[in-house]
């Protein structure tokens, strides 16, 4: 079972975040090198020493990795969702799975931290981090809550863990920001998009290969 | 608290309990991999991550 697990995971991964990567590729990733150059431009205008550590080919290869590495992820965590909650695995089950999972880490989140360019106005890190891993874990276990238990009482606690977080959302930074408006809500939209697009692509996928795999076993 | 849960570990047909355990090591190494490449400080890594965590969202920088 472990094995299936891992197996499925890392496939679904692999093949979702390559595809995922090339999204990028012609979505954010042009919209973040052109934050880039206006970023630079202020840093030399300021004086400061400014510029990516990575360009070219070796930039796009560390992406690609990266976006691999989140897919797996995604799936390992969806497919280890479906198992404890003892759900058939399949592709539209679990593409389901993956859109609330967006609704949890993409959409909640979004509202008290926008996604975000090179050059814009932040505030301390780890502060953003907390409360981004903390909304994702309450919106998903206040989805589950309301869409798979019966109770009302188990609904209302649903709703007021979806709400919860919104009332301690980190201040937003004074706006500051290099890039101009328009590249950084063009990048706000793509960026939910081609999250959405991983979460629903790592669950059909694994979905699809798990039941791939279970054709496989059976005695022919 | 041990033997209560490994009386409720006995109590669970065999499937169930793989199923669980499976989904434990799943549930592990996908956090790991999505705090790595989503999280993690080490320069390198957040250098190497930069644009896929501006690109799914993360908080950055």
């Amino acid at each position: 079972m472990i094995a299936r697990v891992l197996t499925t995971g890392l496939i679904a991964g692999l093949v979702a975040g390559l595809a995922v990567a090339a999204l990028q590729h012609f979505t954010t990733t042009p919209l973040i090198l052109a934050a880039e150059v206006y970023e630079a431009a202020q840093h030399a205008h300021d004086g400061a020493d400014a510029g990516a550590a990575l360009s070219g080919l070796s930039r796009t290869a560390a992406t690609s990795a990266a976006t691999i590495a989140v897919s797996i992820g995604y799936a390992l965590i969806l497919l280890a969702a479906m198992l404890l909650s003892g759900d058939a695995i399949a592709p539209r089950r679990a593409a389901l799975w993956g859109a609330c999972a967006f609704a949890a880490t993409g959409l909640a989140t979004s509202l008290g931290l926008a996604p975000q360019l090179p050059g814009m106005a932040e505030t301390e890190l780890a502060a953003r981090q907390i409360w981004w891993l903390a909304t994702a874990l309450c919106t998903g276990a206040g989805l589950f809550a309301l869409l798979r238990l019966d109770s009302p009482a188990a609904k209302i606690v649903g709703v007021v863990l979806i709400a919860l977080p919104h009332f301690f959302a980190p201040q937003p930074a004074t706006p500051e920001s290099t890039a101009p408006a328009e590249l950084a809500a063009r990048f706000a939209a793509a960026s939910l998009a081609v999250q959405a697009i991983s979460w629903a692509l790592a669950g059909a996928l694994a979905g699809l290969i798990w039941r791939l795999q279970s054709r496989q076993q059976e005695p022919s | 608290m041990n033997a209560k849960l490994s009386a409720n570990a006995a109590a669970l047909p065999s499937s169930r309990l793989e199923a669980l355990k499976a989904a434990a090591v799943a549930l592990t190494l996908g956090f790991g991999l999505v705090w790595l490449a989503g999280f993690a400080y080490p320069k390198s890594v957040h250098d190497a991550a930069h644009d896929t965590r501006h690109a799914l969202s993360f908080p950055c920088h």
